[in-house]
């Protein structure tokens, strides 16, 4: 009843708040007010049912953290359905080899003839599932939180279509050198900022991806401007001349191996000696430190690899579009990616993909939707970190488990 | 060396930078008491500027003019940018105070996707042109090349807001209460003041500030967007680290010297590059004095 009591009165805040916004609507052209009194109803109601969900959430949460907190000895953690997986080498094998015959077969299942509309959409989401593996690396293990992600895609993207367009450099030639520059530019703007703190960090990166637009917009004879760079040639396969849908399907398969590769490279990484020391830096920087981690080694490393990253899969999304200007790499776009790692679960792999996957191919689907998704993203990710801040899918942590002798081990819990 | 047009540069870089001020002071107000960057902060300004801008609409169409409606527009927009601020702070951060340092910081990037969208939807991405409220004063004729009406109102409000908040923070009870919780949560709460509240009222006092903000500079450049909170945000932001963040004169200080430096550099240089001097000085002062212009390197405790 209190809730029912309070619901009611936030429902009627809200009604509120939204009064001038959602009601009133201005044409300053034909000197009319527009009043939508039926939105205000909605608001009321909406508000009241997830004000009303909202506190039973909260109760729910801190009851669990009651209840955690009181059972001094948690015997056996439950495990995810996540957890069992990773835990259990036989089936998550099979699970993989499922998943990557699908993927293998994926342009053959979903076209025929000449429709490769859904391939194309494929490749652009694979090329942002990529993206999002690569911000795993500097935000989800290291926990630098980079706002300027789409800087060093961009990089990629321009520095093929500058290649091609000026000194007629082949797509392969171009993929390794895109993955350089967008290293170097992570270096270069690693090395004075990496001793800042979290928040300074993101407000720089931010900036800097800003800076990165402007000049692209601006300086219009090296980088076209706004209207960008068109005719960017497609990968070349041995010399052969491919139709729309055999191009098509040839990039998702690029994509696709660079999609093992980062999973494979990122998994190595989580296990090894940088990736420990990323993921320490991320818990407690200052024992990190103490423990003899080289803090700047550390921190750069994981910039600079996720930089690397970005350019790679620029390069592929700058052959892929044959085009490309400075409106698709804005902060929008950095805030997706930041949005599928946040979703996904910061450092977890698994969820990285699925939370790439839906948020780019929901939007592209429901096209009704797409109007409301930023809106829905901001949401979610406010959501997201009070309710569920591990993300979808856990983070996975190798266990290390030893044998202690039976007996001399008492904990005093009873 | 052309003065004339030197002066004209500083005249329009000292009001610019009184608006970054303005926001800037909500930034490191909050910053100083929970140490978050406050994203959502930019979006607020841009409501504040837009109900202004629809309740200006709905008094024009009635028949009223001039100052009444700049005043009454003013009031409702102040009333409206608390609210909002009050209410943020509610649902995306109160829920994290405890969390990790990223999660308030991810949660405020969404709040501030959330709003931007949110008034886009519910009025229209385009551009809406602002209604003229400040009418030409008559004494400002011979000044008008460097000050027009618009800037002396922005100048007169600003610094007057700022004596205010200077007052409100150094004598009342309030002011107070923030003071000490900025130094010691748990020990202000010890003491029996009442964080909760104080943290709120925190958030509404910069909300009103980054109205009045809001306010001023839609009237001075005439067009208002759903987009515009974010740009302005940054810059505020940036001017509050360059005076050295969670300290008050600082913000102020930064305001202007950022104000300054891109006027300068958008009037000698190139005004296409006008954020990019922005973004520059703060790589800068980050670099060279981290801590910012006035305020003290922390050492931290372990």
């Amino acid at each position: 009843m209190a809730h029912l009591k309070r619901s009611f009165g936030i429902g009627l805040w809200f009604m509120f708040l939204t009064l001038p916004l959602m009601v009133v609507r201005v044409n300053t052209l034909n000197h009319e007010v527009e009043w939508r009194w039926s939105n205000m109803i909605w608001v009321g109601i909406c508000a009241f049912a997830i004000a009303w969900f909202w506190q039973f959430s909260i109760e729910r949460r801190t009851a669990r953290r009651a209840h955690v907190a009181a059972d001094a000895h948690p015997e056996v953690e439950k495990l995810s359905l996540a957890q069992r997986l990773a835990d259990d080498p036989v089936l998550s094998r099979r699970v993989l080899i499922g998943a990557a015959v699908v993927a293998m077969i994926f342009p053959w299942l979903v076209s025929t003839g000449q429709n490769y509309y859904h391939i194309n959409v494929m490749v652009s989401a694979l090329i942002f599932v990529v993206l999002g593996l690569g911000l795993n690396i500097t935000v989800g293990l290291a926990g630098l939180l980079d706002l300027g992600y789409i800087a060093f895609f961009a990089v990629g993207a321009y520095t093929y279509a500058l290649l091609s367009k000026n000194f007629d450099l082949g797509f392969w030639t171009c993929l390794p050198l895109g993955g350089l520059m967008g290293m170097l530019f992570g270096v270069v703007l690693g090395f004075p900022i990496l001793r800042l703190r979290g928040d300074y960090l993101a407000i720089v990166t931010l900036g800097f991806a800003s800076i990165t637009k402007i000049v692209l917009e601006n300086w219009d004879t090296v980088f076209g401007g706004a209207a960008g760079i068109a005719g960017i040639p497609r990968p070349e396969f041995f010399g052969m001349a491919l139709d729309g849908r055999q191009k098509s399907v040839y990039t998702y398969y690029i994509v696709l191996a660079l999609v093992a590769l980062t999973i494979v490279v990122t998994t190595r990484l989580k296990n090894s000696r940088v990736g420990r020391a990323w993921m320490a830096l991320r818990e407690d920087e200052i024992a990190c430190v103490a423990m003899g981690v080289d803090m700047a080694r550390t921190k750069l490393s994981a910039y600079a690899l996720g930089a690397f990253w970005a350019g790679l899969v620029g390069v592929i999304f700058a052959a892929h579009n044959n085009f490309i200007n400075p409106d698709s790499f804005t902060f929008m776009d950095s805030a997706m990616i930041l949005a599928m790692v946040v979703l996904g679960g910061m450092g977890s792999i698994l969820g990285v993909i699925i939370a790439g996957l839906a948020l780019k191919l929901l939007p592209e689907y429901l096209r009704a939707f797409a109007e409301y998704r930023m809106l829905v993203f901001g949401a979610v990710m406010v959501l997201m970190m009070i309710f569920r801040p591990q993300g979808l899918i856990n983070n996975m942590r190798r266990k290390y488990e030893c044998d202690t002798v039976e007996g001399d081990h008492d904990d005093g819990a009873k | 060396m052309d003065f004339q047009y030197l002066f004209e540069l500083l005249c329009g870089g000292v009001v610019k930078g009184s608006i970054y001020a303005l926001i800037a002071l909500g930034y490191t107000m909050v910053y100083g008491i929970i140490q978050l960057i406050n994203f959502a902060h930019g979006e607020v300004y841009m409501i504040g500027a837009f109900v202004a801008f629809i309740v200006a609409g709905i008094l024009t169409l009635t028949g009223y003019s001039g100052l009444t409606v700049l005043v009454l527009a003013a009031v409702v927009a102040l009333i409206y940018a608390a609210a909002y601020g009050y209410t943020l702070e509610k649902i995306a951060y109160r829920p994290l105070r405890n969390a990790p340092r990223l999660s308030p910081l991810i949660s405020a990037i969404g709040a501030s996707i959330f709003l931007m969208n949110y008034v886009q939807l519910a009025q229209t991405p385009d551009f809406l042109p602002f209604p003229e409220l400040v009418a030409d004063f008559e004494f400002m004729e011979p000044i008008a090349r460097y000050v027009s009406s618009v800037d002396l109102v922005i100048l007169i409000v600003t610094t007057v807001t700022m004596i205010a908040l200077t007052v409100l923070i150094k004598y009342t009870r309030i002011g107070k209460a923030m003071r000490a919780t900025q130094q010691d949560m748990v020990m202000a709460r010890l003491v029996g003041v009442n964080v909760d509240r104080v943290i709120s009222a925190t958030f509404i006092i910069g909300s009103v500030l980054a109205a009045i903000a809001g306010v001023l500079i839609a009237s001075r450049t005439g067009q208002i967007n759903s987009a515009i909170g974010f740009m302005a945000g940054l810059k505020a932001f940036t001017a509050a680290v360059l005076g050295g963040i969670g300290n008050i004169p600082g913000a102020v200080l930064g305001g202007l010297v950022l104000g300054i430096a891109e006027t300068l550099g958008a009037g000698y240089i190139s005004s296409a590059y006008e954020d990019v001097f922005a973004f520059g000085l703060l790589v800068l002062i980050l670099i060279l004095r981290p801590a910012g212009l006035l305020g003290k390197a922390v050492k931290q405790k372990v």
